[in-house]
């Protein structure tokens, strides 16, 4: 096992990351009512609505303070204030989200103290939470969970305890929200699912317009996250660094769980075993029929994966547990790389004992020019990660299993889904076809049943 | 209740809409700054410099900011090249914490130098992002220096993000087209402002899906060369000729009218407006220039006129199945630039269809007088809308068809409305002849799906 520590590069060809504000953005969008605002100039909301629109096939309403050059020397005080007014006025929100980027962090203004010299219009009811995310700091999934912190810095309160469970995972589909959901009320306990844009961001037609999209966690649930029975934090990115979770520890003394993305048999097990722990109750027959169902499906199909090698990039989450779900289905991960460094950097990897044997290269902070030279090392048959991807597959003449964000070049990227046995399963059929698939298409006999 | 819709509009917004009227037109409110917390659909200053320097193939582009901004722009477009694809990768110099407190010129200079070496670019761009101007990067400096060096132009792209509009990085990257016209990089280029060659140049033309083939054949088959398309398939050394041309047609009026003033002053060359939209448009594009040149070659009108009639006869059968079933419908539009915006008005009423609302990113006023000219009376008119106004009019205008981009398509979805995408990222041609027939069957795909009969909106 390899895996420098990440010493900055000078420049990137083709980045594998995005920045962080787009992370804040993601994040407020799945909390009910909420509207984004992007303290900085109009092309950060506009590219980064561009974008998510084009992952998820719908309406992603960001604002923005559009600054301007005087802003610029005199402060943003005033644009955002009137952002803060424009919004309320035509969205009528439950909370406005703002972020920061690197022009308001670089002039050093100060959104905090502008938050609280501000001045609602008569019948504006809408909370305010900020977070810092300029974009020369980490990465997109760095301000997604900077976003989840801050919502609960902002709004949880104590209180005698619920039977509620606190779910904070990394960025994953719609779909994989709605599995969590499903999971946690499996056994009998309330989610505080952190941020929920399983609705805001894969909803329905509309009758007429709304303002806003239903769905998201409600303000109130937010609020009840100080007093529920234990968090789960979902996703390897975050070790060693302050958390929603480890706040909520340390503030209500709730306890705090961390694991990475329940994805696969052993994940999904750890994961359960906790809800179980929680809830005192067993895991539900119908969870136990899905986790049947999906080792029915390992056994059917594991000669196909036999001597497969695959190339994994994403977040580092998605990354991490991509990995070790492949080699838990005997696809040997050649190659583990993200834009990230969060958890692949040297000092990390030791913590993932199921990849020993594999001789798995980590390439953390890396763009896809260096992660094509690598993958070309790794000599893979396959690759799996988000769409960015496709360029090289092509190059590699390799399929490429869809997998995170973003997925720009097919449809139903909110249901493309990894977690649970449910969404593994769905995951496992969709490697397995995509060698078939390649197979089939390079074959000079042309099978058609395999 | 459509006036209700107006006085609701947020008072920073009010003046940018309007109803048309009979009787002279109104002035429209444009050409500002987005309203802060409005939720434009515009971006900003980079974008405007990115996208029409983008498609210049052997140039290296290299984005001087944080990731992000390279990161969102990494092949956004669907502009061809012919030849190399240079502009096809995103190049960022990635600034990190640390660059921003002790500056990034030294990390852009190793990256420009590496970059470079590894790609051979015949030149460079350096795009400023937001924060370059604040840690006071001296960006022209190095670019001076790694030219000297690398023997390339090595031009820096006066684009951070919040200094103006998107119009005003078109302005910036006309002027760093103007530092490259008229270079003598290769032997073969005479220097200003001797023009040998009678042919066009066409300015604000991208070559989306191989839109700029299609006009130069058209142009070729009435007898007049493209000198240079700025910049569709540009490559640096054709930039470099274009004040070899004899004249400028320009389309896309917004990012290049500067660009054509200024070469009018500089080398002579007059210029005409044209659109390729349409078929009245992209006719009246080829009259136009056969008139340029009618009195070198008088034989030219009479061709452009035949050719002209023969691509109407082949193309007007072709439509006439999509008008049948698209007679009456009513077509809301909202694109970048005004100009296309007349254009599109016209094509929809040769496949029987209305506009009930027309707005545009960044609009003049005499585009949005021309606009009342053009429309009927009780359309909508809106210059740098947002999703809610968007929303509310073509629920209002009972619309059945928005045409715009990636980002007004999930509004038209989610209320139940077809789509037609004309924006950057189309990957099928739509100007010139052949383009109309593919805008009609897209119109005509989406118009007449069966899928709507299943529509919240439409059972409500």
């Amino acid at each position: 096992m390899t895996g420098p520590e990440a010493v900055a590069p000078d420049y990137a060809v083709n980045p594998c990351k995005v920045c962080a504000p787009l992370g804040a953005s993601l994040a407020f969008k799945g909390v009910a009512g909420a509207v984004p605002l992007l303290h900085g100039a109009q092309g950060c909301a506009t590219y980064i609505r561009r974008y998510l629109i084009s992952h998820f096939r719908e309406p992603v309403d960001i604002a923005s303070s559009s600054f301007d050059e005087m802003a610029a020397v005199f402060g943003g005080r005033a644009s955002l204030t009137r952002a803060l007014d424009n919004v309320a006025a035509s969205y009528a929100p439950e909370l406005i989200g703002v972020a920061t980027t690197c022009l308001s962090e670089t002039i050093g203004d100060d959104v905090k103290d502008i938050l609280r010299g501000y001045q609602p219009a008569a019948g504006d009811t809408s909370a305010r939470v900020q977070v810092s995310t300029p974009s020369y700091r980490g990465t997109h999934l760095d301000g997604y969970y900077a976003t989840v912190l801050a919502l609960v810095q902002a709004l949880a309160e104590g209180g005698p305890a619920l039977d509620l469970v606190n779910l904070f995972p990394g960025i994953v589909c719609p779909e994989d929200l709605r599995w969590l959901l499903r999971a946690a009320r499996a056994f009998g306990l309330e989610p505080c699912l952190l941020p929920d844009y399983s609705d805001t961001l894969d909803g329905g037609q509309w009758a007429e317009y709304v303002r806003l999209p239903p769905g998201g966690t409600p303000l109130a649930r937010i609020r009840e996250s100080g007093r529920a029975r234990g968090s789960v934090e979902l996703g390897w990115s975050q070790a060693g660094r302050e958390t929603a979770g480890r706040y909520l520890n340390r503030e209500f003394g709730l306890h705090c769980e961390s694991m990475g993305l329940p994805m696969g048999i052993e994940a999904t097990d750890r994961f359960l075993a906790v809800l179980a722990r929680i809830s005192g109750r067993p895991v539900p027959a119908e969870l136990e029929a899905e986790r049947a169902r999906l080792l029915d499906a390992y056994v059917d199909a594991h000669k196909i994966l036999a001597g497969q090698r695959a190339v994994v990039f994403g977040d580092e989450d998605t990354a991490i547990a991509l990995a070790l779900f492949l080699a838990e289905i005997g696809v040997a991960p050649v190659l583990v790389a993200s834009g990230g460094t969060g958890a692949l950097a040297a000092s990390a990897v030791s913590a993932y004992p199921q990849l020993k044997g594999f001789d798995a290269a980590f390439l953390p902070d890396t763009d896809f020019a260096r992660l094509g030279e690598a993958a070309k090392q790794a000599e893979p048959t396959l690759l799996v990660g988000h769409s960015k991807g496709a360029k090289l597959a092509r190059e590699l003449d390799l399929p490429l299993v869809r997998l995170g964000f973003p997925v720009h070049d097919r449809f139903g990227a909110g249901r493309m889904s990894s977690l649970g046995y449910a969404g593994s399963h769905r995951l496992f059929d969709d490697v397995v076809n995509s060698i078939l698939a390649h197979r089939q298409a390079k074959s000079s006999v042309g099978y058609f049943y395999f | 209740m459509l006036d209700n819709a107006i006085d609701n509009l947020l008072d920073d917004r009010k003046g940018q809409v309007l109803e048309t009227a009979p009787g002279a037109p109104v002035a429209l409110r444009c050409e500002t700054r987005s309203a802060a917390g409005s939720v434009s659909q515009r971006a900003c200053v980079f974008c405007g410099s990115r996208v029409v320097l983008y498609p210049i193939a052997d140039a290296l582009h290299l984005v001087h900011g944080p990731a992000g901004c390279a990161a969102y722009t990494w092949d956004i477009r669907g502009a061809l090249s012919s030849g190399p694809a240079l502009h096809r990768h995103s190049f960022t110099t990635d600034l990190r914490e640390t660059d921003v407190i002790y500056g990034g010129a030294a990390k852009l200079e190793q990256a420009l130098r590496a970059l470079i070496a590894s790609h051979d670019p015949k030149a460079a761009f350096v795009y400023s992002t937001c924060i370059v101007g604040l840690i006071g990067d001296d960006v022209d400096a190095v670019c001076r220096r790694v030219a000297a060096d690398c023997g390339i132009p090595v031009i820096p792209v006066d684009s951070e993000g919040f200094k103006g509009t998107k119009k005003d990085g078109y302005k910036a990257a006309c002027d760093a087209l103007g530092k490259l016209i008229g270079t003598s990089g290769d032997p073969g280029v005479p220097p200003a402002p001797a023009r040998s060659v009678a042919g066009i140049n066409i300015l604000g033309e991208f070559n989306l899906a191989g839109e700029a083939w299609l006009i130069r054949d058209t142009y070729a088959r009435m007898g007049v060369p493209v000198v240079a398309t700025l910049t569709g398939d540009a490559r640096v050394d054709t930039v470099r000729r274009a004040h070899t041309a004899r004249f400028n047609v320009v389309q896309c009026s917004g990012s290049m009218l500067g660009l054509a003033a200024m070469m009018e002053e500089k080398y002579g060359q007059p210029y005409r407006r044209v659109s390729y939209f349409g078929l009245e448009d992209m006719a009246q594009a080829l009259y136009d220039v056969a008139d340029l040149f009618a009195g070198a070659d008088p034989g030219m009108p009479a061709r452009a006129a035949a050719l002209v009639g023969a691509e109407m006869a082949r193309v007007l059968p072709l439509l006439e199945p999509f008008r049948r079933d698209l007679q009456g419908a009513r077509a809301a539009i909202y694109v970048g630039g005004a100009f296309k915006a007349h254009s599109l008005i016209k094509a929809l009423r040769h496949l029987g269809m209305g506009t009930v609302l027309v707005g545009s990113q960044t609009g003049n006023k005499e585009d949005y007088q021309r606009l009342q000219q053009l429309c009927d009376p009780g359309t909508i008119i809106l210059d740098d809308a947002n999703p809610a106004e968007l929303s509310r009019f073509v629920l209002e205008k009972r619309a059945d068809l928005l045409i715009g981009g990636v980002k007004e398509r999930p509004i038209a979805y989610k209320l139940g409305l077809a789509f037609c995408d004309h924006n950057h990222e189309r990957k099928i041609p739509l100007a010139g002849f052949e383009g109309m027939v593919n805008f009609a069957r897209e119109v005509h795909g989406s118009v007449t799906s069966p899928v709507w009969k299943f529509s919240a909106r439409r059972h409500a």
